[in-house]
């Protein structure tokens, strides 16, 4: 494993915006309020007293209280709280949770709060480490051990400057009285607990990578910048858009429709394997089961695109078409669909073969469009690119869209199937066979496995259909390649 | 963009910025115009006419799976067709394809670099593409025989100039759809690493995107550190449609189920749904006490819920229609990064940086 442990520069230096800093500081100095906030007390630390500690369970009352949330939420909030570093954990100071318990909190001084636009600086860890040494050796854990022989090797050219630092401040933190050097000592350990979190310390600070450009940077908009805002603009007032009452509607339109074949909202029968363990559910829906349920069934009525996306309803869709002669369409769309997605190189092979099954004069295959869409594409094919077909595949799909489908919902073939279809019954299983399923959970099949049968399919009936069956055709040159 | 000075360029630079003070005028009018023509449709709220529609009852929603196995924070997941198989990629640099049916491992690669932010699973369920701070895209083929090593076949799709945020296979094996801190999306040829369409147009960091389910299949959505949502035709790489209402990042778009819409997560603590058709904003799902950046958000199969993952640790489950919180899921650790539902519905997968990953669904 080569991570490196060099920083390259690569041009980012900018810190992950942090929105909830401005809600978060208002939230703790409201806390701190002497009247309305949370209530403190002293407490003995060996054979010092640490003024204004707070208790875990009166800080996550008062949340509840203020901000009218359930105790689990106020707890969630507190452990943020402690996360940020807006307030650092007496005991087990490693942890930065809120615990909703006697649980001893102080808060932190707002110098060592988070700011979007000041972050520690390795340096200033680096320093913090070095006091720490200066003023007693082998006072460091593994990690910071670990973190400073880093430092030291990677900030060397530095590390005068920063022994100096260190020294400086050692001799600064001896001035003061014994209290404020305990109080001020804890809350830089605090501070350094959350920007250099040991390894199980879960810190709110320790954030993703930096981001490229500066969020907060004055954007300079260029003469072309805005000219082509404008022609954007100006595509935008002149786009139809549709009324608010038509669109909404057709969204809960889509809600109810998909209502009972939404697992979240109705159960799935005979049982949802993650619950029961038992994957029935699954095998019942596989891509080539002889007979389909119910709910899958009645799910490809609800759009050609449903019908086309489900494989097993292509299948019964395609026995529909061959009994009324008229699979070309689908094939020619099965076809377009296969250059669209398909690699690069197989571009013009494939456009060859359409135009010879589908769109040349006299072709076996030959699709019914109208003459405007069939000389431009006939034209485009000349000099073929994914998206060549794109008008001929349009006005196909809406053909299907607006006549054939409606056409195969009424017909004995679609019928014939609802009436076959599956309706499992429901799973009731007792504790004892839960437990049994969770033992014997079905390792199913690998899907690699899966694709080879389907390649091996589509070859087989490639070989045996007449015409060509062209979709079969146009995966194996894109395999080939 | 200056043009190289001559002598009569002198004489014009006084008009040069009267042009560029214009354009901006032009460009403030035009902004005002588009509100104005979108206002003019507006006649309903979605709250409104989801007043007929019947409220959500109680729900219980619980883990039904741990996945351990990650040895640092969990940075993206994402579902194989077969609505079992996982595969997600951490911090440490390793990718994991697990069956999180059985939670076993069944692949496992280490990439070159740390932060592998995006991992995306290919429709055949053959393969594998990720990438991070390598600046890269590289897709992995899977294999049969678990001793094969999987990095020996490794095929570098993607160049970016900045690190991968986000990676999507479209409709087949055959290309990649991805997004960069460079501010660009593009559209790759993964047999022969060909770039086949860049998209220009965000101002800062692209963090995520999502492609469009419908028929047509040829735009997607991205979001960015510009607080900006665009929708872009992936023929043409144009930008067809832009939304700018959020406050602050945002980290996850997706569709919603018809392809007509999208909701987007940001870090401004509000998850948001966009109509494509209407062409606006039409409902904000947040609340007063939740103040800390969405992660990710997924919707369920009918739409009507959109889970969101939170930096609180939180899952926060909305009614989609309604705008209100149906439910809030707790049991991660750290910060949930990222969140999708299986193909079928029938669960959603939870990574954090706690490490895990958590399978959670609708307790009967």
């Amino acid at each position: 494993m080569t991570i490196r442990t060099v920083r390259p520069d690569r041009g980012q230096h900018f810190h992950p915006r942090m929105h909830c800093l401005k809600k978060l500081e208002a939230t703790v100095v409201e806390m701190q309020d002497p009247k309305t906030g949370v209530k403190g007390s002293e407490q003995k630390l060996n054979v010092t007293t640490i003024p204004h500690v707070i208790a875990g369970n009166d800080i996550i009352a008062w949340i509840t209280n203020k901000m009218k949330v359930t105790q689990e939420e106020a707890g969630v909030f507190g452990t943020m709280l402690v996360a940020y570093g807006y307030v650092y954990p007496l005991q087990n100071h490693k942890k930065l949770v809120m615990c909703n318990d006697g649980s001893l909190y102080r808060f932190q001084t707002p110098y060592f709060w988070p700011k979007q636009n000041w972050f520690a600086e390795d340096s200033d860890y680096a320093i913090y480490l070095t006091k720490r040494n200066i003023r007693k050796k082998g006072m460091l854990e593994a990690y910071e051990q670990a973190h400073y022989n880093h430092l030291n090797e990677w900030l060397n050219h530095q590390w005068d400057f920063i022994v100096m630092q260190a020294t400086e401040q050692y001799k600064a933190g001896k001035d003061r009285q014994k209290p404020d050097r305990v109080v001020l000592d804890c809350q830089e350990r605090a501070y350094w607990i959350v920007n250099r979190p040991p390894r199980r310390t879960h810190s709110a600070l320790d954030s993703s990578p930096e981001r490229l450009i500066n969020p907060k940077a004055e954007q300079k908009i260029t003469f072309d910048q805005y000219r082509r805002m404008n022609i954007f603009y100006q595509q935008a007032i002149m786009r139809s858009k549709v009324k608010s009452s038509v669109s909404l509607g057709a969204l809960v339109k889509f809600i109810t429709t998909y209502k009972n074949h939404d697992p979240f909202l109705a159960p799935c029968l005979p049982s949802n394997p993650w619950q029961t363990d038992h994957d029935a559910y699954w095998t019942l829906n596989m891509r080539r089961v002889e007979v389909p349920t119910k709910m899958r069934v009645e799910r490809w009525s609800f759009s050609l695109f449903e019908l086309l996306t489900d494989l097993r309803g292509r299948d019964d869709f395609k026995i529909f078409l061959k009994k009324e002669f008229s699979g070309e369409n689908l094939a020619f769309w099965e076809a377009a669909e296969e250059l669209k997605w398909g690699a690069s190189s197989s571009m013009s092979a494939k456009a060859e073969t359409i135009f010879k099954t589908f769109l040349a004069p006299g072709a076996p295959r030959w699709i019914n469009i109208d003459g405007r869409t069939m000389g431009l594409t006939v034209k485009g094919l000349d000099h073929p690119h994914r998206y060549v077909l794109e008008a001929a595949q349009t006005h196909v799909f809406m053909l299907m869209k607006k006549d054939t489908f409606f056409r195969y919902l009424k017909s004995p073939t679609y019928k014939d199937i609802q009436k076959k279809a599956l309706n499992p019954e429901a799973h009731n299983f007792s504790p004892a066979q839960l437990e049994q399923n969770a033992q014997n959970r079905n390792p199913g099949i690998d899907p690699i496995i899966l694709w080879q049968q389907d390649e091996e399919e589509k070859a087989k009936a490639a070989a045996a259909s007449a015409p060509v069956d062209v979709k079969a055709m146009m995966s194996k040159i894109d395999r080939k390649k | 963009m200056r043009s190289p000075l001559s002598p009569e360029m002198a004489t014009q630079e006084v008009p040069l910025n009267e042009t560029l003070a214009h354009l901006k005028t032009e460009s403030e009018t035009l902004k005002l115009k588009l509100e104005e023509e979108r206002a003019k449709l507006h006649d309903v709220e979605l709250h409104q006419v989801a007043e007929k529609v019947e409220g959500l009852g109680q729900f219980v929603m619980k883990t039904r799976r741990t996945l351990k196995g990650h040895g640092n924070k969990v940075l993206c997941m994402d579902w194989c067709k077969d609505k079992r198989r996982i595969v997600s990629s951490s911090q440490d640099g390793k990718v994991i394809v697990w069956d999180a049916f059985t939670t076993n491992k069944e692949h496992a690669v280490t990439m070159p670099c740390t932060w592998v932010m995006a991992c995306a699973y290919a429709p055949s369920g053959c393969a594998v593409a990720c990438g991070g701070l390598d600046n890269k895209c590289s897709v992995y083929p899977l294999s049969l025989d678990k001793n094969e090593n999987l990095a020996a076949k490794k095929k570098s799709v993607a160049m970016h100039t900045n690190y991968l945020s986000a990676c999507s296979f479209t409709n087949s094996d055959m290309q990649i759809l991805t997004s960069s801190g460079d501010g660009t999306c593009a559209l790759w040829d993964v047999e022969s690493g060909q770039l086949l369409q860049s998209f220009h147009g965000h101002a800062a960091d692209v963090l995520c995107l999502d492609l469009a389910p419908s028929e047509t299949g040829n735009t997607f959505v991205s979001g960015g550190c510009d607080k900006k949502a665009n929708v872009w035709d992936m023929r043409s790489g144009q930008c067809i449609q832009s939304f700018e209402t959020h406050e602050s990042d945002i980290n996850s778009v997706r569709y919603y189920p018809s392809g007509d819409a999208f909701a987007s997560g940001s870090d401004d603590a509000t998850c948001r749904l966009y109509d494509l058709r209407a062409d606006r904003e039409v409902a904000i799902y947040s609340k007063e006490s939740i103040i800390f950046g969405v992660s990710s958000v997924d919707f369920s199969l009918s739409g009507r819920l959109l889970f969101g993952g939170y930096n609180d640790y939180t899952i926060n489950v909305w009614d989609v229609l309604k705008g209100t919180r149906v439910s809030i899921l707790f049991g991660h650790e750290n910060r949930v990064s990222t969140l999708r539902v299986s193909p079928d519905g029938t669960a959603f997968c939870t990574g954090s940086w706690d490490h895990t990953l958590r399978v959670w669904i609708l307790m009967c």
